[in-house]
Order: C-alpha cells, then structure tokens, then sequence
C-alpha cells in the first residue's frame, strides 16, 4: 500500500488467487513450480471449483501441494497419480479432478497409468511439469533429459546408445483417441505465462464439458540441478529445450465423441 | 447328507432350508464374495484378469452396472489398487480380487493405503508361486497376506474362509473391519474355495460400522480443505503416525480374533488349520472320532489378529499340536510364536496341492500311536 492512502484505489487489478495459500514455498529461486500453482489457482478460481475440486498430488518436488493449493488434495504413489485420480473420478463424477506430475513421475514410472488414463479417455485434467531431470531427488537423470545433459546419473552427457532419447509425451498422448486436449506451454516470458493459461483454461473446459482427458505440459526450470542461474534457466527452456520439446496445442476436441 | 440340487436352474438355484428360513444359493465360492461385497454396499470393484479369480470380475461387471455400481477393468493390478485408493478416499466401499502375482504387484499400494490410513477389501483367491508358480490352489501366500508384504511396516486384518457359507459372511465383515480400523482388509482364499460350489444362506446385512466418513476427499465446501497422504517429513511426524497405527493393529489383536474350535472337547491332538487345509481336516477328524480318538481343531478364522491365545491354550491341555497347511510351513511359525510348548509341534503341508483327508487321518493315527492311544479305544 506505499505511495498512497488505502481506498484511494479505483480498483484492484491483481491479487493473490483466493485457491493459493499464502504461504511461503519450499521451491528454489528461479523454479517454475510457483508460476505452475498460480496457474493452476487462477484457473480453480476462474471457474469457482474450489469447494468441487479434489486434487492428486504425486511424488517429487511438487509433493506439497497440498500446502500450497486450497482444495483437497490427495497423494498418490510415485506415477500413479492417473490411477487414483481414476478412481476418484469414478467415485465422484460430478466433482473437478486433477492431477499434478513431475517428468520422472509421468513420463518413467508412470508411463502406463497416464496412456491408459489418456486412452480411457478419463475425464480428469493433468498438469505435467517437464524440467528435464528429478529435482527432489537431486537432479539424476529424467526420461525428459537432454541429450547431452550433464545429471547426477549421466555425469557425462545423456548419451542415446546407452540411455535412449528424451521423451515427447505431449506428442505422444496426443495420438490417443481419448485424449481430449493436449498441449505444451512454457512460462518463461510474460507472453507465455499467458498462453499458459489459455491452456489450462482449456483444459479445464474439456473436463467441465465431459469431454475426455486433457492435458498441459509445462516447460519449467530447474536452476538449482541445472546448476544454472535463474536467468540462464530462462535462456535454456527458450532456447534448446523449446527446440526439442516445441511449444503449441497438439489435440484439440472440437466436439463431444460420444452422446 | 447331500441333497439333490436341480441342475436347470443352475447357477443360482434357490432353494427352501427347513431351518433357516432363508432361501439358499448354490455360488462358486467366487460368486459368493461377490454377493456379500453387494449386500455390503459395495458399489466400486476395479481388477485385472488372474486365474484363478476370473468369476469375481466377470461377476461384478455383469451385475454392478445394472444396480448403478461402477466396474472398471485396469490396466495392471498397480493401476487397480490406486484405483481403490482414489475411491476410497472419497468415501466410497471398494473392493478388488486377484491371485498371488497380482497381489504382489499391488503390495506398493496397499503399504500406502495403511499409511495413509484408507479402508479397502482386497480378495486374494491364491495360487501356487513363487513366480508364475501354476494354477494349483496354495497357501504359499499366508507370510505375503499376514506379515505384510509392502514397504514401511503395517498390518492388515486378514480374513480365512473355508466354506462359500464364509466367502459370503467374511467378506461382508472385511468391509467393517476396513471402515473401523480404516485399513486395507484382505480375504486370503484359494482356487479350491473360490472355485468350489456349494450352497450358502445369505443373510442379511447387518452394517456393523457407522457409514459417516468425514476424512473422505469430497471437495472443500464449507469446511477447511483436507488431505489424505501418507507422507510425514517433519521432526518426528512419521515416528507419531507410526505409533499411532500400532496402538490400532494392538487394538485389532485385542478386538478381532476370531477362531471355530471344532469338536475340541478332550482332545488330545489338536489340529491347527484355516481354509482348505481345515475344510479337509474337518473330513478326517470326523473319521478319527469314529475310532474314538481325542482329535479336534482349531481353526483360525483371522489370520491377523491370528488366535494366540487360543492355540496357547489348546497347546498347553494337548497332547500334541498338528499344524497343516498347503505349503512347506508359514502359519507354523505363528503357531510356534503363540506357544512355549514346541515340543508338541507337528507340522504336515503339502505346498501347492491339497492333503486329502486320508493323508490327514493317517497322520492323526500316527500321532495317536505317538502319544500312546489306539485307535478303538474311546476316551
């Protein structure tokens, strides 16, 4: 409120998201969890579904959204966050379900759980944050992981004869009949923070509409395993990573499959 | 005395007891779980195609949909048990079967329902093992069931049918034992019990458990939001919730054993069987009888809590404690646990195959010799 009386304001144009709670994270400076929260609250927010919402935690750094995130929150076992959003979903049709997960925890050890939710065409949202490594663990390698990228696993460089290629699940759902939505953002600029939420507005609409899964990826930085500064972080999801993982709507349901 | 069942109107024959008033059903005794989970207000059962298990989905994606109820075949046995955590924690009665591989593969899931403290009925209708093992029924998983075969340290009760009478009754009680405790819950049957048909009475009913659960995830309105988690990372959160659910699997071991002693009056070789291997025995202890020897059984219907202070007690008046089991000798050491009298301990198994009741009553002659009665010689 510096630099002027309170109520000489004509009218409030930003405020912290009624669904985030305020609190101070544990993420690293320069992590791009904390935009992903607010995403995800502006969007609960957008549509009113605090008090309809059950989320599903899953497990790496992002474990603790039940801490951050006013809803109730449920965690799964490492990658099995579709499965139990699966079964909370058929529990409670009539309430908004989603999913949040990690690289290692969706595209490695969860990779059967989100084809076949995916597939099943399970009406649930996910919001999958790819930053190319495990960051709770301390930073070894992900299926997300670069060529080249030095990890606490590939201290010489992901190489493919040994290792194989980094993953491309956004592209990879999207051939699936019962994928909804299907899109990968980055949150890199301002410009992309806001395409990010036109994402997941989107998404949550193709659940809403009961029209199938859907999903965001997420292009996100992990400045402290990269051992980067934040601002070369930056650099690198805009730079080689959104090279590779590119930017943009992969599926997009105009209508309904199914009656 | 058998009675002659109609055969058209297999496989559900209703048909009048003169005693209990309620019409009897002839069920495999897969088909009987199924319709006590039902009648137990189950409307959730989510699995993945085992041998020899196969009647109880086939049964409930037929008969769940029409009643409202949802059915829902997965991907893997990991994928099914998050399904049942998912439902679960949103307040609603879930229920899965499978067989030995299968339940090894939700052992992950089932540790973090227990940790997380989310109630479920899991129906193991077990084969032989270890691996692929073969179809044959087994008791090779009563350490897996019992001792718990998931990470971290937990308990779950664990239920032992040994007629379709209790594969009806027991998994009606699995899901009030789940709800109370709020905890997984296990029916350990096998491909003899869940395969065998014979009539049962299906009682009602009776809901032993308030049916309010405000932990369950339902959406935040009007109340404070809420978590169902299993993770505990601050200063000593994780040693509290552990002693915390111990004092609850105490109180299972004070509230919840069950055990059927069975013709136990002066007997001086006790039998200590569950599932099958008592159904067989029950055969071969009745023959022995016949020649007036002192056998009887007891036959644990819990296998955790599991009957201790029972199996003490018959061992400390017995002669001699026989121990049979379908496998090379598991519950063995529960028995050996529950007692000072190991001296007295015999132990027949036959893993992967069942005894007859031949083998059994010659086994019991044997012993009978040992402990220096003959068989003729009524006490």
């Amino acid at each position: 409120m510096k630099g002027g009386e309170k109520g000489t304001f004509t009218k409030q144009v930003f405020s912290r998201p009624g669904s985030l709670v305020d609190v101070r994270t544990h993420f690293c400076p320069g992590c791009h969890h904390g935009i992903a929260h607010r995403i995800l609250a502006e969007a609960i927010d957008h549509f009113n579904l605090r008090e309809k919402t059950i989320g599903v935690a899953c497990v790496g750094c992002s474990v603790f959204l039940y801490d951050y995130i006013d809803v109730d929150i449920a965690e799964a076992p490492h990658g099995r966050a579709p499965a139990v959003a699966t079964g909370v979903k058929r529990a409670q049709p009539d309430r908004f379900v989603f999913t949040y997960q990690g690289d290692g925890d969706l595209a490695a050890i969860g990779t059967s759980e989100i084809i076949h939710a995916a597939n099943r065409g399970e009406n649930i949202t996910v919001l999958f944050i790819n930053n190319t490594t495990y960051g709770m663990t301390g930073g070894q390698m992900a299926p997300t992981t670069m060529l080249g990228q030095k990890t606490a696993t590939t201290p010489y460089g992901r190489e493919f004869r040994n290792d194989g290629y980094p993953i491309r699940m956004a592209e990879l759902l999207a051939t699936l009949e019962g994928t909804a939505y299907c899109a990968r953002v980055a949150t890199s600029t301002p410009g992309q923070i806001r395409k990010a939420k036109e994402a997941v507005r989107k998404a949550f609409e193709m659940q809403i509409r009961e029209m199938g899964f859907s999903l965001v990826e997420f292009l996100s930085t992990c400045p402290t395993n990269w051992g980067m500064k934040p601002l070369d972080a930056q650099k690198r999801v805009l730079g080689e990573m959104s090279e590779y993982f590119p930017l943009g709507v992969y599926k997009e349901r105009r209508q309904a499959d199914f009656a | 005395m058998r009675r002659v069942l109609p055969r058209r109107l297999h496989p559900r024959v209703a048909m009048r007891s003169p005693t209990a008033g309620i019409p009897r059903e002839l069920m495999k005794g897969n088909e009987a779980i199924c319709v006590g989970a039902i009648a137990a207000g189950c409307r959730f059962y989510y699995g993945y195609p085992i041998t020899p298990q196969n009647d109880i989905p086939e049964y409930m994606s037929a008969h769940l949909p029409p009643i409202g109820g949802t059915f829902l075949q997965a991907e893997s046995e990991i994928a099914t048990i998050n399904f049942l955590l998912g439902t679960s924690a949103s307040g609603k009665r879930v229920m899965t079967s499978s067989s030995g591989p299968g339940i090894s593969l939700m052992q992950e899931g089932i540790s973090y329902m227990a940790g997380s403290e989310l109630p479920a009925v899991i129906v193991n209708i077990s084969r032989s093992g270890p691996g692929l093992g073969g179809i044959a029924p087994s008791q090779g998983d009563y350490f897996q069931a019992v001792k718990c075969g998931g990470h971290g340290g937990y308990r779950i009760p664990v239920l032992a049918p040994h007629s379709v009478q209790e594969m009806y009754s027991l998994t009606m009680l699995a899901f009030d034992l789940a709800d109370k405790y709020r905890n997984p819950a296990l029916i350990l049957g096998d491909a003899i019990i869940g395969q065998m048909k014979e009539p049962f009475v299906p009682t009602p009913y009776v809901r032993g458990v308030p049916p309010e659960k405000p932990w369950a995830l339902t959406g935040c309105a009007g109340r404070p939001r809420q978590n169902v988690k299993s993770l505990y990372l601050k200063d000593n959160e994780i040693e509290v919730h552990n002693w915390k659910l111990h004092r609850k699997y105490r109180r299972m071991q004070e509230e919840e054993v069950r055990c059927e002693p069975y013709r136990m009056e002066g007997a001086g070789i006790v039998v200590v069987a569950f599932g099958t291997a008592a159904r067989v025995s029950k055969t071969a202890i009745q023959w022995a009888r016949g020649e007036g020897l002192p056998v009887g059984m007891l036959r644990p219907i819990t296998l955790f809590p599991f009957p201790s202070k029972e199996v003490d007690e018959a061992a400390g008046t017995a002669d001699v404690v026989l121990v049979i089991e379908m496998n090379t000798g598991q519950m063995l050491e529960d028995v050996r646990i529950s007692t000072r009298h190991h001296d007295k301990i015999r132990f027949l198994g036959k893993p992967c195959a069942i005894p007859t009741p031949e083998e059994i009553h010659q086994e019991i002659r044997r012993l009978a010799g040992e402990i220096g009665v003959k068989a003729g010689n009524a006490r």
